[in-house]
């Protein structure tokens, strides 16, 4: 199936609403995207520290196992008995030398084969499956995994690129950045966002929306505009990184850009200033680094707050974000509760996070109806995509596009990449 | 355990007004229910059953609670709704020193301003409150929600 997508431009400035609630365009964004050469975003390696560890997550809309074997070597493979369907593990995690399907109770390795299942010979020789019944050839589809420095991605496709390549230098580098230390897990968070999930990638490769609709931001001097920053891309702009520096700008500098703002920024003061203590704990000195990984990653940190997220869609009207907050294992007692207390601004309830939920959800209501209109998508340019010092930009927004048309198999004429 | 009427009555009236000030938007006399060195948090079972400490909100004294009402009235932007909590009886877990510790259920729903209404969040309180004279307080909230997957998102508090 080729879908008809009548692209107005073809460096993606104007983006047809109705991608984003189209049911056969997402069915075959699972098959060509999650299912196809992309890699996704598993889970951290940190999750399944011993041998026979598994626990569950998505790729795409589709089930999976990640688990570790006796050996030590992980695995993914997908949630579904090869018998009749059923999911394998209900359970969000747990330890385990075989898996075992509720429902006839088939049984599979941490590798994900079918190992064995009960009556296989029959009872006093009756019933049984037939002799040349071949357990390997019905095991559960297995994923490529990568390791990347701890992060853990996987692929359905033989076709898709190494993840070196995938990520290239300046992913690996920034997945090196976050988890060079051994990492603890502090836990999870999850919101289910009535949009669809791309416009929550948008989202993350929308600089510029960061310091106008998040104005917690703007407020406390978190993060703004007028801040050294910037937006850095992988070769094929798929991949995004937002970044800026902590105490790089002057308040009267944010006074004259944020002139709506001004007059809050002098009156407004936290009672409490714990909540924006920032240790800086990288030698490249950033406060704010949110590198995003196409289809479905992002790794999180503001001030000492570290995470990753997952996008897990849930249809073409609905998405769950689900967010690991980590720290890492050397942290003191203080160091975990001061990451705790700056958790206060992500997640759901995040100050600098909650707004992302309500944009979103209210261009999901308003563009159902307007099928021939378009995202207007040109500030920071029109044209070819390229790496910006500053944040006023979409830029990294049409290069998601482009990488998304790619594998789609619906790129415009002359389409940029 | 043994409570008096008077205490049952005093703590259900002061979970009543805590209701009531969150769904009548009254976030100012809801932080006045604390102490100054209150301990408000909003947790999830799935971290709770796993033994993980992360946080959907944590304020862990009166002046981060006022922080986080006047952000949300000056600063943040969220979804225009309307809260509505249902609160289950008090069961009593403890006490000592004047400090009376409980549990109590709740639902909490929100309805947009078209009138559509939907469960928010279920899950319950742990409470420690302080009996000082006649008043009660709240001297630490911890909300464990078993709607661990927030819908849309979070801003007014549980
Ligand atoms: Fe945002």
């Amino acid at each position: 199936m080729k879908p008809d997508i009548a692209w107005p431009r073809n460096d993606y400035s104007r983006v047809p609403f109705w991608l984003h609630h189209d049911e056969d365009i997402y069915a075959l964004e699972m098959e060509r995207i999650f299912r196809g050469p992309a890699w996704s975003y598993l889970c951290l390696e940190a999750e399944i520290p011993n041998p026979c560890d598994f626990r569950t997550t998505w790729v795409g809309d589709t089930p999976v196992i990640v688990s570790r074997a006796k050996d030590g070597v992980i695995h993914a493979f997908v949630n579904r008995c090869s018998h009749r369907g059923a999911m394998i593990v209900r359970e969000l995690r747990g330890n385990a030398e075989r898996l075992v399907c509720l429902y006839h109770r088939w049984c599979y390795s941490n590798a994900g084969e079918l190992t064995g299942l009960p009556f296989r010979k029959g009872l006093k020789g009756e019933g049984g499956m037939p002799e040349d019944f071949d357990m390997k050839a019905v095991s559960p589809q297995r994923l490529k995994v990568a390791n990347c420095h701890g992060m853990l991605f996987g692929t359905f496709s033989d076709r898709a690129e190494t993840i070196e390549a995938y990520l290239g230098e300046f992913g690996i580098g920034m997945v090196r950045r976050f988890l060079s230390r051994p990492v603890r897990i502090l836990g999870y968070s999850r919101q289910r966002i009535a949009g669809n999930w791309k416009l929550y990638a948008e989202n993350l490769r929308d600089t510029y929306h960061a310091s106008l609709l998040h104005e917690f931001f703007v407020t406390y001097g978190v993060d703004r505009a007028t801040q050294k920053g910037g937006v850095k891309m992988d070769a094929r702009h798929r991949h995004n990184m937002n970044h800026a520096y902590a105490g790089s700008d002057s308040q009267e500098e944010a006074k004259a850009a944020y002139a709506d703002t001004a007059a809050r920024l002098d009156r407004m003061q936290l009672r409490d200033k714990k909540l924006l203590n920032y240790k800086n704990e990288f030698p490249d000195g950033m406060n704010l680094a949110a590198p995003t990984f196409f289809p479905n990653a992002l790794l999180i940190q503001i001030n000492n707050t570290l995470g990753t997220r997952q996008i897990r869609p849930k249809g073409p009207g609905a998405h769950e974000v689900f967010q690991t907050l980590f720290g890492y294992v050397d942290d003191d007692e203080a160091m975990t509760r001061h990451r705790l207390i700056s958790a206060n601004l992500v997640g759901p309830a995040g100050f600098v996070s909650m707004e992302d939920g309500e944009a979103i959800e209210v261009i999901q209501k308003a563009t159902r109806s307007s099928p021939e209109g378009c995202e207007v998508i040109e500030m920071g340019g029109r044209g070819p995509v390229a790496d910006q010092a500053h944040r006023v930009t979409e830029a990294p927004i049409r290069g998601f596009w482009s990488y998304w048309a790619e594998l789609m198999g619906v790129e415009p004429a002359g389409g940029i990449r | 355990m043994t409570v008096s009427p008077e205490t049952r009555e005093l703590l259900t009236a002061l979970m009543a007004e805590y209701a009531m000030a969150i769904d009548e938007d009254r976030l100012e006399d809801w932080v006045e229910l604390f102490t100054e060195d209150c301990d408000y948090r909003v947790v999830t079972r799935e971290n709770v059953e796993q033994g993980l400490p992360n946080v959907l909100m944590w304020c862990d004294n009166k002046d981060m609670l006022r922080d986080r009402v006047d952000s949300y009235r000056h600063v943040n932007v969220y979804n225009p709704h309307y809260d509505r909590h249902v609160l289950g009886p008090l069961r009593f877990t403890g006490e000592k020193d004047g400090a009376w510790t409980f549990d109590v259920s709740y639902s909490l729903f929100q309805t947009t301003l078209e009138g559509e209404s939907r469960l928010f969040s279920v899950g319950r309180y742990r409470i420690e409150a302080r009996l000082e004279g006649d008043a009660a307080r709240l001297k630490t909230v911890t909300v464990i929600a078993d709607t661990g997957l927030v819908p849309s998102l979070l801003a007014t508090p549980i």
